[in-house]
Formats: C-alpha cells, sequence, structure tokens
C-alpha cells in the first residue's frame, strides 16, 4: 500500500484523569463519604492502639526469667517471684491434646459431608450440629464438660473426687477445648474439597479406586493447606479461651503433680493453669494483683496468636489453587475465625 | 456381553444416587469407611443432644423451684448467690430462689447495643475497605482486621480494665455523680459503657469482614452501570450494593450477636463489680451503671459448681444461653436460605 | 490498492454535508437480502435536521503506556446514527467509553485531545451530570435488582427508592417519564400490567430494552450503545434494531459493534477503526459498497475480523 499506515507521534500533552470529584457531589452525600473514612480510619487506629499498648507494656514488664520459672506455688500473691513457665506448658498442653482430638475428628467428619452424606436427613443433622456447635458459647461446652467428666466412670481421665471423678484436668479441658475448634477444621476442610475439581475424583473411580481411598490419598493430601489453616485457626481458638480453663482445668497456678504413674497420661490427668488463666488471676479481676505479670503473660500470648494467624496467611496464600480460591478461602476463613472466638 | 450390561444397569439403579461407581471389590471397605466416619459425624449430634439434656436436667430444679419468677427481679443477684453459697437461705425464700432480671437485662442491653452500634460502624467500615480505601491501605487493613479478630478476650479484658475502666472513671465520671447513687450502687470505671464499647470492638472484625466480601461480591455491572447513568458512587453504594448485600449483613449480624451473648471473661473483668440492673430512667447515670450479663456472671461463679443449689441456679441461667443460642442459630438459618433465594433471583 | 487513490482520510472535514440517500430496493449483502422491514426504513433526516451534538477532535487514549486510540476525530450529530466497527482491539469500545468519561474509572488511563458537547469540553463539566446528559447501555444486559419502575426511575429518583407502599408514593411525574420512557424503548406494552416485577424476570431482549429504557429516562441527548445485542437473540436484536433507528430523531445515537450487517442495517454514518487508528469515516454506504481504504475493504469483505 503506497500510503502506508503512517502512524501519527503520540500527543505531548498528555492528562491522566484524577479520581472522582467527592468535593462535586451534594452535601449530604459528602458527609457520607466522611463517615466511612473516619470509619475506617478509627478501625485502624484501635488496632494499632492494642498493639501499640500491649507492645510497650509487655516489653517493659516481660523478663526472660518470667518466661522460666513456674509461679509461687500457692500463693495469691504473684507480685514478688515466679514467672510463668507453668502457665505457658499448660497453654500448649490443653492446645495439644485439643488439636489432637479436634484435628482427625474435623476432617473425617468433614470428609463424611462432603463426599458421602448419606442418608441426606443425617448429613443435615450433623451440618446443623457443627454450626449450632459453633453458635454456643464455650462457657456453656465448660458446663457440659464438667457434667460428664465428673461422672464416676471417667476419674481415669482426671482424678477421683467425692462423688465420682474431679471433672478436671488436662484431658477434660483439652477435649471440650476440640469441641470449640471443631467447627473451624470441619469447615475449612469442606471449602477445601469443594473447591476441588470433580474430574480429581473422577479420574480417581475411573481407576478402580473406592471413595475411601480417593479420599485418603489423593483429596485430603491435595488440599492440606486448607486442612492446616483449619488447624492452625482452631488453635488459636484454643489458645485464646478462658473460660473452658476456669471451669474444667481448676486453679491451681501451678501444674500439679502427676496422677496415678502413666508418664504423660498422668501429667495430663492433672490440672493446672494456662496463660489466659494466668493473666485473669493476676489481672484486678482475679485475685492477683500483679498486673505487671498480667501484662507480661498477656504480652507474650498475644504473640502466640499473632504467629498462628501470621502462619495462616502463609498457608492459605501459598496454596495450590488460584489466588481467587486462596482469597476466597482466606475470606470464608477470617469469618469463621472472626465469629467463632471468645472467651 | 448383553447379560453384563444389564447387569451393570440393575446394580446401578440399586445405587441411592451417590457416586458410587467402584467396582465390587473395594465397596465392602468402602462401606465400611462410609460407616465409620458417618458414626463419628453422629457423634457429635450425640453429644449436642447430651449437652442439652444434661444441661436442662441440671438446671430443672432451679426452674421448678422459681417458676416464671427465675426471670423476674427480686432481691438482689449477689444476696441471693451468697445465700447459696453460705447455705443461710434469704427470708422466707428457700436455698434455690433466685431472680435473674438484673442479668437478663445487663444481657439484653449490651449484646443489643454493642450490636448495633457495630452494625453501623462495620458497615461504613466495609464501604470505605471495598470502594473508597486506597489500594496500599486495603491490603493492609485486611491483616489488621484479622489481628482485631483473633485478640484473645481476656486480653481486651485486661486492656479494658487497666486503662480504659480508670480513663472513664477519671474523665467521664464526676464525683457528684458518683455521690448521687452512692445509697444504691458505687460507680467507677467498670461499667455498662465501657462493657459496651470493648464488646461492640470485639464483634466489628466479624461483621466487616462478612460485609466488605458480600459488597466486593456486587457484580460489577451493576456498579458500572448505576455510575454510567451519572450516579456517584455513594448513591450507587447505598441504592444498589447495600441493597444487595442486606442478607449477608443479616447473617454477619447474626453471627455478631451469638459472639456477644456468649462473651464471658472480658465482660466479668470489665462491665462491673456487681449484677445490678442498669436503670435506664436514671439518664445519663444509666450509662455507668454496672451490669453483669448471664455469660459472665456463670463464669464469675464457676467455683461454686460444686455447691448443690448454687450449681443448679448455674446450669439454669446456662440453660438460657443454650436456649438463646439455639434460637440464633436457628435465625442464622433462616438468613441463610433468604441469602439462597436471592442467589439464585439474582 | 490503486496508488492513485488518496491519501488516507485523517481528518474529517467537520463540515460535510451528509448525503440524502434516494429509497432503495431490497438490499443484498454478500448474497443475504436484509429484512424487508428495516430495508423500509425511512430515508434519512434532511440535513436541516440533522445537527452536531459532540465532537472528537485529535483525541488519543491510552491505558496505562499502551496508546489504544490513536488520533481520531468524528462529529456525533442527533438525527443519525453513528456506527464505529472493526476487529477486537481496534478501540472502538474504549472510543465509545471515552465520551461519557466511563474510561476515567479504570485506573491508569490517560488521554489527550477535546471531546466537546455542544460546544462545550466534556473534561469541564460536571462528570454525574454529563452522563445523564450522555447515557450508554452496555453489551449484557445489566438491570439492577429492584423493580421495572424502580429501574426505569432510577437516574431520576433522588430520593431513597421506594418501600412497601410503591404505588401510592409515586409522583405523577415520575410515572409520566417512566412510562415515556418504557415507551420509546418498545417495551411498554409488555410490561405496563406490572411495573413492579423484579427487573430481572425479564427475558434477555426485555432486560436489554429495559436499559435502554433506564438510559433514556433522563432524556439524555446522546445514547450510547455497546453492542448491545450481541447477546441476544435475532429477533430482539430485531426489535432493537428497530427502535434504535427510531430513536435517532431526538437522540444522537452512536453504536459499537461488530457485526458487519448491523451496522449496515442500523448505521447512517460508518467509522472503521482498526488498531486505535480511524481508518475510514463516511457515510454506510459509501464505507460497504465504495470504501477508499484497503484495509476498509478488507475488513467489510471479511477478510479479517
Amino acid at each position: 500500500m503506497a500510503a502506508a499506515a503512517v502512524s501519527p507521534a503520540p500527543p505531548k500533552a498528555v492528562v491522566r484523569p484524577p479520581r472522582e470529584r467527592v468535593s462535586s457531589w451534594p452535601l449530604v452525600d459528602r458527609l457520607f463519604y466522611a463517615l466511612c473514612w473516619i470509619s475506617g480510619l478509627a478501625l485502624c487506629a484501635i488496632a494499632l492502639w492494642i498493639v501499640l499498648y500491649m507492645l510497650v507494656k509487655g516489653v517493659s514488664y516481660l523478663k526472660p526469667s518470667l518466661l522460666t520459672s513456674s509461679p509461687v506455688s500457692g500463693s495469691i500473691q504473684q507480685t514478688s517471684n515466679g514467672g510463668f513457665l507453668d502457665p505457658i506448658e499448660g497453654t500448649l498442653l490443653v492446645t495439644a491434646v485439643g488439636t489432637l482430638i479436634a484435628a482427625p475428628l474435623g476432617v473425617a467428619i468433614a470428609v463424611w459431608l462432603t463426599e458421602y452424606a448419606r442418608p441426606s436427613w443425617l448429613a443435615r443433622a450433623v451440618d446443623s450440629a457443627i454450626e449450632m456447635l459453633a453458635g454456643v458459647p464455650s462457657i456453656v461446652l465448660a458446663l457440659f464438660g464438667l457434667i460428664f467428666f465428673s461422672q464416676g466412670f471417667l476419674t481415669f481421665v482426671s482424678q477421683g473426687a467425692a462423688s465420682g471423678a474431679l471433672g478436671q484436668s488436662f484431658i477434660a479441658a483439652g477435649a471440650v477445648m476440640a469441641l470449640i475448634a471443631l467447627p473451624l477444621i470441619v469447615a475449612a476442610t469442606r471449602e477445601g474439597l469443594e473447591a476441588l475439581p470433580p474430574r480429581i475424583r473422577e479420574a480417581s473411580f475411573a481407576l478402580g479406586k473406592t471413595k475411601a481411598t480417593t479420599s485418603r490419598y489423593v483429596l485430603l493430601p491435595a488440599i492440606k493447606p486448607s486442612i492446616a489453616a483449619g488447624v492452625v485457626l482452631g488453635m488459636g481458638r484454643i489458645i485464646g479461651d478462658t473460660a473452658i480453663i476456669t471451669v474444667l482445668l481448676g486453679g491451681s497456678a501451678q501444674l500439679t503433680e502427676p496422677v496415678g504413674h502413666t508418664p504423660v497420661w498422668g501429667l495430663l490427668r492433672g490440672t493446672g493453669s494456662t496463660l489466659t488463666s494466668y493473666v485473669y488471676y493476676n489481672s484486678p479481676a482475679g485475685e492477683g494483683n500483679a498486673h505487671e505479670k498480667a501484662y507480661a503473660a498477656a504480652f507474650v500470648l498475644l504473640l502466640m496468636v499473632l504467629a498462628l494467624n501470621f502462619l495462616v496467611t502463609r498457608l492459605t496464600v501459598t496454596g495450590e489453587r488460584g489466588p481467587a480460591a486462596a482469597s476466597r478461602l482466606r475470606m470464608k476463613l477470617a469469618e469463621s475465625f472472626a465469629g467463632r472466638r471468645w472467651s | 456381553m448383553r447379560g453384563g450390561v444389564l447387569q451393570s444397569l440393575r446394580s446401578r439403579r440399586r445405587n441411592d444416587g451417590g457416586r458410587r461407581s467402584t467396582p465390587a471389590s473395594g465397596a465392602a471397605g468402602d462401606r465400611r469407611a462410609e460407616l465409620a466416619l458417618g458414626a463419628l459425624g453422629v457423634l457429635v449430634l450425640v453429644l449436642i443432644g447430651a449437652m442439652v439434656v444434661t444441661v436442662a436436667i441440671k438446671a430443672w430444679p432451679s426452674f421448678r423451684y422459681n417458676g416464671l419468677g427465675w426471670f423476674g427481679p427480686g432481691a438482689e443477684v449477689d444476696t441471693e448467690l451468697r445465700a447459696m453459697r453460705e447455705s443461710a437461705p434469704l427470708k422466707g425464700h428457700g436455698l434455690l430462689y433466685f431472680t435473674a432480671w438484673p442479668l437478663l437485662w445487663g444481657t439484653i442491653v449490651t449484646t443489643l447495643a454493642a450490636v448495633a452500634l457495630a452494625l453501623v460502624v462495620s458497615t461504613f467500615a466495609a464501604i470505605f475497605l471495598t470502594e473508597f480505601a486506597p489500594p496500599r491501605m486495603r491490603r493492609t487493613l485486611d491483616p489488621v482486621i484479622r489481628l482485631l479478630a483473633g485478640v484473645p478476650s481476656v486480653i481486651y479484658g485486661l486492656i479494658g480494665i487497666l486503662a480504659i475502666a480508670p480513663w472513664v472513671d477519671q474523665h467521664l465520671l464526676s464525683e457528684s455523680r458518683k455521690k448521687s447513687v452512692l445509697y444504691v450502687v458505687q460507680l467507677n470505671g467498670e461499667n455498662l459503657t465501657t462493657g459496651t464499647l470493648i464488646l461492640t470492638v470485639m464483634i466489628l472484625p466479624i461483621m466487616v469482614a462478612i460485609t466488605a466480601s458480600a459488597l466486593s461480591s456486587v457484580p460489577p455491572a451493576w456498579r458500572e452501570g448505576s455510575v454510567a447513568l451519572g450516579v456517584n458512587r455513594w448513591r450507587t453504594i447505598r441504592r444498589v450494593s447495600l441493597r444487595t448485600v442486606w442478607p449477608a449483613v443479616a447473617a454477619g449480624t447474626v453471627l455478631a450477636t451469638a459472639r456477644a451473648l456468649g462473651e464471658a471473661v472480658m465482660l466479668a473483668m470489665v462491665a462491673g463489680s456487681t449484677p445490678f440492673a442498669a436503670n435506664p430512667l436514671d439518664g445519663l447515670t444509666f450509662l455507668f451503671e454496672p451490669v453483669r450479663p448471664l455469660a459472665a456472671t456463670i463464669f464469675q461463679e464457676s467455683e461454686g459448681l460444686t455447691i448443690g443449689p448454687l450449681s443448679h441456679t448455674i446450669y439454669a441461667m446456662g440453660a438460657v444461653l443454650l436456649l438463646s443460642a439455639a434460637m440464633l442459630s436457628l435465625a442464622g438459618w433462616a438468613v441463610k436460605q433468604m441469602l439462597v433465594r436471592q442467589g439464585i433471583r439474582a | 490498492m490503486d496508488p492513485l487513490m488518496p491519501p488516507p482520510i485523517r481528518r474529517i472535514a467537520l463540515d460535510a454535508e451528509p448525503t440524502i440517500a434516494p429509497a432503495r430496493e431490497l438490499p443484498q449483502r454478500n448474497g443475504h437480502a436484509v429484512p424487508a422491514a428495516v430495508a423500509a426504513r425511512p430515508t434519512r433526516a434532511p440535513a436541516s435536521l440533522v445537527r452536531d451534538r459532540m465532537t472528537v477532535e485529535g483525541v488519543w487514549l491510552a491505558y496505562g503506556e499502551n496508546w489504544v486510540v490513536r488520533d481520531v476525530s468524528l462529529p456525533v450529530r442527533q438525527g443519525e446514527v453513528l456506527a464505529l466497527i472493526g476487529a477486537s482491539g481496534s478501540g472502538k469500545t474504549t472510543l465509545l467509553r471515552s465520551l461519557n468519561r466511563l474510561t476515567e474509572i479504570t485506573a491508569g488511563a490517560a488521554r489527550a485531545g477535546r471531546i466537546a458537547l455542544d460546544g462545550t469540553d466534556i473534561h469541564e463539566l460536571e462528570v454525574n451530570a454529563l452522563r445523564r446528559r450522555v447515557s450508554m447501555v452496555f453489551q449484557q444486559p445489566n438491570p439492577f435488582p429492584m423493580s421495572i419502575y424502580d429501574n426505569v426511575a432510577y437516574s431520576l429518583a433522588e430520593q431513597r427508592p421506594d418501600r412497601g407502599r410503591r404505588r401510592r408514593r409515586r409522583s405523577p411525574e415520575l410515572s409520566a417519564a417512566v412510562e415515556d420512557a418504557l415507551r420509546r424503548a418498545g417495551l411498554w406494552e409488555e410490561v405496563s400490567g406490572d411495573l413492579d416485577r423484579s427487573a430481572l424476570r425479564l427475558s434477555g431482549g426485555q432486560q436489554q430494552r429495559l436499559c435502554i429504557a433506564r438510559a433514556l429516562a433522563a432524556q439524555p441527548e446522546v445514547l450510547l450503545l455497546d453492542e448491545p445485542c450481541s447477546a441476544l437473540d435475532p429477533i430482539s436484536t430485531a426489535t432493537i434494531e428497530e427502535l434504535i433507528v427510531g430513536l435517532r430523531e431526538s437522540v444522537a445515537v452512536v453504536i459499537v459493534t461488530h457485526n458487519l450487517q448491523q451496522a449496515f442495517r442500523v448505521a447512517d454514518h460508518v467509522a472503521f477503526m482498526h488498531l486505535g487508528e480511524l481508518v475510514e469515516y463516511g457515510p454506510s454506504e459509501q464505507v460497504f459498497d465504495r470504501p477508499r481504504e484497503q484495509r476498509t475493504r478488507d475488513y467489510v469483505s471479511g477478510a479479517f475480523g
């Protein structure tokens, strides 16, 4: 072509349009715009303040000795010496017991609800039960746990007492903790399973594998990040709970002597405290008035929660699915996480 | 060959529509696995049922003794509880005498106020997050919200009792106000307002998360269509987006209410030292009166679970909480049905 | 291509007289007959009734670093339908969206040149006021999740949308405007029975006509249509095309379409764009039957696109 397209040179005067000018809106709309900004900034400010406050207080009161020494035994006055090693151990023990019970149970139930779910009325009932479990306050679950573990035949879980069993031990507390972590794990696993495309299952069935085998060897490994995220969320919930501890773990600041002669089990049958109950008892609301210790313990607790939060973010971001699915999962987990945590 | 095809057709019809397309060899094992897994699900069902039954049984004596008066006003809650603890019944009543009205009132006021406040603030914050915030701010706010959601309630309680309550005591509560009600109750920083405000902060993250996620899934075609018609962004949000997401907001509200209802530790630390029925007729003083909601009371009295009458009373409180939790679950289910219907319609 | 042909037209003479075409026989395009109803459309309005509404002068548009529209100049006239045709990526949709400043909602958009509505640069107008004068209908019908009435009244109702006792609270002026818009969009007969029905229950063609009614409710001066029939079946398409032709007296219509037959059926002037440049602009008969550019000829005969 003789008059081949001679592309015109790009212009010199280029304008990049600004965002919509709010100043042109009517007054009422501008007010609401301002309200939105204020709310958003307020949210930021509150969160920032909480973190900074705890940081300042925690750093000023936290000494390494606190982490390594046990609380002064029996004494209510914690002001002088003694740290919170026992409560830290208690937290770890309860979390471990709770997670060990909840994780397999949660994954199993989630698999049943997603892959089998027969008969359907039963599946719906179980689904509603899990939802309801998520909605029951943990203090009520603790009350139920106390009745349950006070029964005489369950003395092996805690210790004997005047009528039936004592009902308070790490095992008892851990078991009820499992109940509050369960809905989170079930939700996360189900979300992961439902996000898997059906062709994965079809491929496995076409090779002659059963549903059980498929679930165990194909599906569950594929959703490991989801399961992990759910478990970590459950752990976060367990770590932060105080009500169950108060009811089911007794009030001794230190870990009591192991009950019976079995090595680990004996320890678990005993009572003790966790960081949450330690913070409570050392605050002005509890008996102790050592609020420096309370701040220090609370700071350690907050660090644990932050670490778990960070872990969940990493797990959901580096999932194998696309970014859209990952953010959906994160949002859903944020909802469950935010909605299922108290006391 | 034909027989084989007919055979497999017949066996396929026998299945009840599940995804069973496996040969016979693994089917037995599959059936076992299904039963085992199903049993675990049933276990949870049984546990919930057992919980409801046992709590009800333990609570029954208290309800039977007090009848409907259990929910009403009467003597002071603290006095009644102390009577139970010391086995010294109040004049004219048995040991099981209990009137829970101050607790119920405290629960209702704190929960409703916190949820209402959180609803308003979270809606604006969610709109800010999805529409008006600069992208960098949006990215930082996301982990911030998750952080707020993750803070344990005992830490909220600690900050409340050591930092916020003293501030309220010093700056918002005047000496004259304290003196004016001295004969009835002691006013300090641990009161209705402090408790409600912190409770609001605790339930904000759930609602912001849910509302923001719902807002960002409003079809962009609607938003673009509205903007192309010359309607500014705020009006678009108000008239199109909010209208579309209100079921999700309702679901979030139900979730938040359940959370607020069950909050025991923070409120026990911060909302007040006495279970007092805050009186709105007191005017502004109402805001500074102490309250003790139901869950917080259970938490406070949990050492008394070994004493007979006290334990029945505590379980009665637990039963009330359980009932409210069940009703909220039902409400949540109803809202979810509405969401599903809207999803199909839209 | 004949090397003696004049160079490509880059600047359109803005005062070119539109030709008055005589009524013609049933037209044929590539051997296909065009439906009689469309072919029998009224002849062009006499020149005196056609007036310039918008002018595009030397417009450049970019997203980020890519120049998507390069130095385009066109008139948009009331009394005629202007079709923008071209292959995907030719910048026709971007150009359309710049006419009501919808390109601004994309981050990183840049522009140069001038677009004027009735002589005023559109960037000096308040953007929402501009968009009420220059309305747009999108490719996918996007009625709001409200009733038919509320949809059409949307840009008019500045107060809260009616709730509950809707019928009683409707002002008569609003109802009259809604009815007028629905009539102009050819939807009135079909929906007048129940205006409170959810707009989402309408069929695809009806929804698109509803969107047109919604766009017309504010009495715009220019109506922009972005491939409005591409998601619709042929019968709905034909209905909407008739509608478009009927509207041109009162509104300046600009339609983007990748369907050449549709452009032929409805357009009075056609602008062919390729890779962001305006290759050819002229009356539709001239562009389709006697294109001056080789590229136009190739596109119109289906060699690419």
